[in-house]
């Protein structure tokens, strides 16, 4: 049986951790590549680096980001963040990436799925789905783009089943409605999408306290739970999630 | 010296960075004469089977002749499941046929890919899973898998609804489903016997 997964995800900007400065004593807190090997040290099973800037210029800066996070952190990482091409996944894989996440280019294109998973595998490709709740179709939620500026007529639990049937690996399935409020996960979303999938479903946006992750789990059915403020911000370390999740029956790898 | 065979896909250099890690003199090459002259071989993997066999291309046969010359081989993934004779993924496609057995989809009852960290149960006659007790979580990432119809071949199993081969092991030849520079403390301690085997056989 697999065990659930607990995921750290970095915001980077200008090769800095934008989420979380200020906290367990690093000298250099806002450096992805020390709090990279940070997390892998202390137990976290995946980290998620997200490019929030995406333009050319810090395009270079990851892909060197990204080779010396991978000579310190010796588990899987996903790396997105305007992310558009075939190239560009194969430089990020090749960088030391285990997968590379699309989002805006998959919903202009959603050939680059199929394309990236036959070229890489499936398990390489992330379908990140940016999601907020319908104000007309109540019970359901639009896909996002442009770093969620910009919302679209596409539903999300429609896009999530195609990206699935294109060839994506797993979703990556961010709230944001959730999102940075620390008020729980939006698991009638994760719910919905997991439902109807059969790839992992990482739930993302809202996390705040233990009981958020076991209900990420058990009520919304994800497979994976990310989170940056509450870890970022030093409320509890991946040892007290993951201990705390066991102790409530989950299988963790601790 | 191990050669990490470079065929021009995935992430061949966080298999790299793990054995400079733990202290291995590590080479990415596909040079038969760095094949030849390698204490080991290390082949890496991730990208679907017809298309990393396609690309080991013209290294393939120098890849066959060491190992069946004795040479020690890791197969890691995809690179696991290029040992076996065939694959049908995307299409049938011939492996390098050092194990007998065929490479066959997760069943779709399952999650795939199986993707995560699962307790492998790891039985004391392997020596590439020396020194880590009786089970241990490694991260898995795939969507197919090796059936093995070899009765030379020992394996080791993770409970994926299914006994899952996590790790074969034919005299010189091992092969893990799971990835070892991913796997945190335990992955590399996998690592650092597979460069104990090949060292003793120098």
């Amino acid at each position: 049986m697999l065990t659930k997964r607990i995921i750290p995800c970095l915001d980077v900007k200008d090769n800095r951790v934008v989420k979380g400065v200020n906290f367990l004593n690093l000298r250099d807190a806002g450096d992805p590549v020390e709090l990279g090997a940070r997390y892998s040290d202390t137990g976290a099973d995946e980290l998620v680096f997200l490019d929030i800037t995406a333009t050319i210029r810090s395009r270079k800066t990851i892909v060197d980001m990204i080779r010396r996070v991978a000579q310190n952190v010796f588990i899987p990482f996903t790396v997105g963040g305007g992310v558009r091409t075939i190239e560009q996944i194969d430089k990020l894989l090749r960088s030391g990436a285990e997968k590379a996440s699309v989002n805006t280019a998959a919903v202009q294109n959603p050939n680059l799925i199929a394309e990236a998973s036959r070229r890489f595998g499936n398990q390489c490709v992330v379908l990140a789905i940016d999601a907020r709740r319908s104000k007309t179709h109540p019970g359901h939620w639009q896909v996002c783009v442009k770093a969620g500026s910009e919302p679209t007529d596409i539903d999300v639990v429609e896009w999530a089943v195609r990206g699935e049937q294109l060839g994506a690996g797993e979703i990556l399935l961010t709230s944001m409605d959730a999102d940075g409020t620390k008020a729980g996960y939006d698991n009638e979303l994760n719910k919905a999408v997991s439902d109807a999938v059969n790839i992992p479903v990482i739930a993302s946006g809202g996390a705040g306290t233990l009981d958020h992750l076991y209900d990420a789990v058990v009520v919304g059915g994800a497979d994976a739970v990310l989170m940056a403020s509450i870890t970022h911000f030093g409320n509890y370390t991946i040892r007290q999630m993951k201990q705390y999740l066991r102790d409530r029956g989950l299988p963790m790898n601790l | 010296m191990i050669v990490v065979i470079d065929y021009n896909v995935g992430n061949v250099q966080s298999v790299c960075n793990a054995l400079q890690h733990i202290g291995c003199d590590a080479e990415l090459s596909r040079d038969p004469a760095r094949i030849e002259k390698a204490a080991g071989l290390v082949l890496p993997g991730v990208a679907a089977f017809g298309y990393a066999m396609d690309a080991l291309g013209d290294a393939a046969g120098p890849v066959q002749q060491a190992a069946r010359a004795g040479k020690p081989i890791l197969g890691i993934c995809v690179g696991h499941q290029l040992l076996f004779d065939e694959s049908c993924e995307y299409g049938p496609h011939q492996g390098l046929g050092l194990v007998r057995g065929q490479v066959v989809p997760v069943p779709p009852e399952q999650t795939v890919p199986h993707m995560g960290w699962n307790l492998v149960e790891l039985p004391p006659d392997m020596d590439l899973l020396a020194g880590l007790g009786p089970a241990k979580h490694f991260y898995f990432a795939h969507s197919f898998h090796g059936r093995v119809q070899d009765e030379q071949v020992r394996i080791a199993c993770t409970d994926y609804g299914f006994p899952l081969v996590a790790s074969i092991q034919k005299g010189n030849i091992y092969g893990v489903q799971f990835h070892p520079e991913k796997s945190g403390p335990q992955g590399l301690q996998v690592l650092r016997n597979f460069h104990e085997i090949c060292r003793r056989r120098v």
